[in-house]
């Protein structure tokens, strides 16, 4: 038997990858990447602490994150292919326009 | 009250308002009838209220001006013996200096403006009298100030009317601090401020905040009504129309004073205060008097004169005899006014020539000015059976009295000297106005009708004005004010011919040294004399040697080190503050999306440390 | 037997976040995301949901990372970073935060005593697509309608903000080609 706190470790692992990755990294994309790497995290631990509780709640939570990125995932990459036309870079350090 | 009684101050006031509004636009013909139909008004109004007056005062209420919690004063009016007698004084000849006006302004640009003030100023002067809080006279008080700095700098282009008019103001202010001083002090003492329960309530105060409200409203009276030390005004304010003079600075503003000082008068009876008004009244009687006696500029004679009568009364006031001083008010008022206007019409014959070195000889061309004249004169000096006589003898006679019940001589020895001195000034004024024939081209002519006929009206009272004040008929002006000084000292019956006879003779004295010490256009040399009393006995050399520099350094101070240094500062550090944080907050915003995500997950961090460690 | 098929997934699953971030090239990031996404799937099957493990499968794997894939050959994705702006000490700052981002999940995981035992079997039809549908549409029918309209917005987004470009080029051709037509229909009017 794999004990519950395995899981939730390993989801806890991947989140603190994936932040890592969005701090550390200036590709866009890849940040992007890195974010979707969390989010998985967050669904192992759904459905893990689903079958702990015997609930089928948990797994619904994760049906509608797995709705919930793919939108995002489109609506992001057109805005990364936008900012890749009028500037050439997907370099996130490139894109300060909102300094002040 | 007399449902008309409260209208008195109200006509006027509408006149201003439409005057200062519209008058611009009107027919000088139209706005003459508003500007006198609204003094006409309220004349009439204080005559029908003398007429019903049922002998108890009467009081209204127009409305509640404060009400804040335990503190309401209510702007109200009381019509009472004294208020009377002054509404009728105020409204009487200010009508006729009304009248008078349309002839003397009748070439004058700025007409409307002129009745407007005018106007404006006799409302303020009438709720001054008829106040019945002490609020409700500062009121007035104030007005007529604002309106004497507007009517002294009417023709504001001329540089020095404009200064006489900001220097009254000034001097006023300094008068008008104590003022307030001591109503505050009353209101703590006495938590009211109606005039009728000071009076009633004065006797309840203990000596120090009597002597020291008094004192302060004292203060304030010398500077309404330009005693020392607070006189330098009224000279320099004769830059304004002759009629101003003759209203203002003459009948009216400056008896605000007096009159004050007769309202609350059982507020000035401990013996301090009794000393220091009567004082101040008799010095500033002979102090003034003998500057007339130097001056060429005959309005500036009759500016003196006034400061000097006015002395007369708080000299009255002084030993605790109002009625006296009131009587005085109006004669004066009378025969003051009538010296004015003649004077007025002398610079109208003259083209506002008024430098008495060369004038002369006007007797024969300006008949009915001259005789005005010589009526006012003559009243001023005191001589038998003009009115001034009456109430100038009145006053010594209470003087004489106090003297003689353990009071101090000098009022009267002052009153009585100063009375010949006076005679003397205007008679000298008189001769070198009207008589010795100068070289001159000109021909002067008379006043027309419009300007005779109030002096004409002004003489006869001032013949007439007598009668109120003779005992034979029973004094009719001071029987009605009786009751209202019950606190005043009682007399015993006049003491005989005494006094009487003393200042007959000194009047009938100094007329003859006027008469004949000044023959050739020449004052006779005094040598140190004249130099002391021209120097004002070197009291202005006091002020603007040591007063102003003072009161010039302090300002200093104040505007640089504290204005600027501390508040200036102040204000702009927390401006500073203001921008100085925000440029230290504008440094988090870089542009930067990891730096931005980087504080998020700091914050992050910090919550969870917060619910773990909960 | 469930650790003998936890264990390697999970270690798949780590190595391939490693990748995640730590690739030099972005189609080595997308690879490594397909990897772990695919060893989270089996790892769901361990957990008995089925249907989202099938779900993981063909949206995340199948759909998402696929739009990665197209969008980074559309970018023709050049290889290294470019050079670093900003604080130098970045990664180390990153990785020391992310750890104590970590040891606070720890400890979350600690103090909630979450027993060892991940429970009793569930039962027959736990997991399946039928139960996720029974709850999908009796407690959640809201979320799952708004879900749908998400979903509409994502597309409208998306294609506004594609279209962007391409709508101005279409109205100059457009009205050059009127432009273009008009004298010919006057010559044939004349």
């Amino acid at each position: 038997m794999v004990p519950l706190p395995a899981y939730l470790v390993l989801g806890a692992l991947l989140f603190s990858l994936g932040m890592i990755g969005v701090l550390v990294r200036r590709n866009a994309l890849i940040v992007f990447m890195s974010i979707e790497l969390m989010l998985n995290s967050v669904n192992l631990t759904f459905v893990a602490l689903s079958r702990h509780l015997g609930s089928m709640d948990g797994q619904l939570a994760v049906f509608f994150t797995i709705v919930v990125a793919g939108v995002e995932v489109v609506v992001g990459l057109a805005i990364i292919v936008e900012i890749f036309r009028s500037r050439a870079t997907v370099n996130l350090d490139d894109v300060d326009l909102l300094r002040g | 009250m007399a449902d008309f009684a409260w209208t008195i101050p109200l006509w006027p006031l509408l006149g201003w308002l439409v005057l200062g509004l519209v008058g611009g636009r009107l027919p000088r013909r139209l706005v003459a009838l508003i500007g006198c139909g609204t003094v006409a008004l309220a004349f009439a109004a204080a005559v029908a209220a003398r007429a019903t007056f049922p002998g108890e005062p009467q009081e209204r209420t127009l409305f509640t001006w404060i009400a804040a919690g335990a503190f309401s004063v209510d702007a109200g009016l009381l019509l009472d013996r004294l208020s009377i007698v002054m509404v009728l004084m105020v409204s009487g000849v200010g009508l006729l200096i009304h009248i008078y006006s349309v002839g003397y302004m009748a070439e004058d640009r700025a007409y409307s403006r002129y009745f407007a003030y005018l106007n404006l100023f006799m409302a303020s002067m009438l709720l001054l009298v008829m106040g019945r809080s002490l609020l409700v006279l500062f009121v007035g008080w104030e007005l007529v100030g604002l309106c004497s700095y507007l009517l002294i700098g009417f023709w504001f282009d001329r540089e020095r009317a404009a200064n006489s008019g900001r220097k009254a103001f000034v001097v006023n202010r300094i008068g008008d601090a104590a003022f307030l001083i001591g109503v505050l002090l009353l209101w703590t003492s006495l938590g009211t401020l109606d005039l009728r329960a000071i009076g009633a309530q004065a006797a309840t105060l203990g000596p120090p905040v009597m002597v020291t409200a008094s004192l302060l409203l004292f203060t304030g009276a010398t500077g309404k009504s330009a005693q020392l030390p607070l006189y330098t005004w009224l000279p320099d304010a004769m830059e304004g129309p002759t009629p101003v003079s003759a209203l203002i600075h003459a009948a009216t503003m400056v008896t605000a004073g007096v009159y004050m000082i007769a309202r609350l008068f059982p507020l000035f009876t401990h013996p301090v205060t009794v000393v220091v008004v009567s004082t101040v009244g008799a010095l500033t009687a002979f102090f003034a008097a003998t500057i007339a006696l130097v001056e060429w500029d005959m309005k500036r004679v009759m500016a003196y004169s006034t400061i000097s009568q006015l002395g007369y009364m708080f000299l009255a006031v002084g030993v605790l005899a109002p009625a006296a001083g009131i009587f005085h008010l109006t004669t004066h008022a009378f025969f003051k006014a009538l010296l004015f206007l003649a004077a007025g019409s002398v610079m109208h014959a003259m083209h506002n020539v008024i430098d008495m070195h060369v004038l002369g000889g006007l007797a024969r061309p300006l008949r009915y000015t001259a005789g005005a004249f010589i009526i006012g004169g003559l009243a001023l000096a005191g001589i038998p059976p003009f009115s001034g006589f009456f109430s100038k003898d009145l006053i010594l006679e209470r003087a004489w009295e106090h003297a003689v019940g353990g009071g101090s001589p000098v009022p009267f020895i002052l009153g009585l000297v100063t009375a010949l001195v006076t005679a003397v000034y205007i008679t000298r004024a008189a001769r070198y106005a009207f008589f010795d024939q100068p070289h001159r081209e000109s021909h002067p002519h008379e006043a027309p009708p419009v300007m005779l006929w109030p002096m004409v009206l002004l003489a006869l009272l001032t013949v007439a004005g007598g009668l109120l004040g003779a005992q034979r008929i029973g004094a009719p002006l001071l029987e009605f004010l009786a009751p209202q000084f019950a606190a005043a000292a009682p007399h015993e019956a006049a003491p005989g011919l005494f006094v009487p006879v003393l200042s007959i003779l000194a009047g009938v004295a100094g007329v003859a040294i006027g008469w004949l010490g000044y023959r050739d256009r020449r004052d006779p040399d005094l040598g140190w004399v004249a130099r002391l009393f021209s120097r004002h006995w070197y009291l202005l050399d006091l002020y603007d040697g040591v007063l102003v520099p003072a009161a010039k350094r302090v300002a200093v101070l104040l505007a640089g080190p504290v204005d600027l240094g501390v508040i200036d500062r102040a204000v702009n550090g927390i401006g500073a503050l203001a921008a100085g944080g925000a440029r230290g907050l504008r440094r988090l915003q870089t542009g930067y999306v990891r730096q931005y995500a980087a504080i998020i997950l700091v914050g992050t961090i910090l919550l969870m440390a917060y619910w773990a460690t909960r | 037997m469930e650790l003998a098929l936890f264990i390697p997934f999970a270690a798949l699953a780590l190595a391939g976040g490693l990748g995640v971030i730590a690739s030099g090239r972005a189609i080595h990031s997308a690879l490594s995301l397909l990897l772990v996404l695919s060893s989270l799937a089996v790892l769901y099957l361990l957990l008995g949901a089925q249907f989202i493990a099938v779900l993981q499968v063909i949206i995340y794997a199948g759909a998402i990372v696929v739009l990665f894939l197209f969008v980074i050959m559309l970018l023709h994705m050049a290889t290294g970073e470019p050079a670093a702006r900003g604080v130098r000490p970045w990664r180390a700052g990153a990785t020391v935060a992310a750890a104590l981002f970590f040891a606070a999940l720890l400890s979350a995981v600690v103090r909630t005593r979450a027993t060892a035992d991940l429970g009793a079997a569930p039962g027959f039809g736990f997991g399946t697509a039928e139960a996720v549908g029974r709850t999908l549409f009796t407690r959640f029918l809201l979320p799952f309608e708004l879900a749908s309209v998400i979903l509409l917005v994502g597309i409208i987004g998306a294609v506004v903000l594609a279209k962007g470009a391409l709508t101005l080029r279409v109205h100059a051709e457009s009205r050059a080609a009127d432009e273009a037509e008009e004298p010919r229909e006057e010559a044939l009017t004349r």
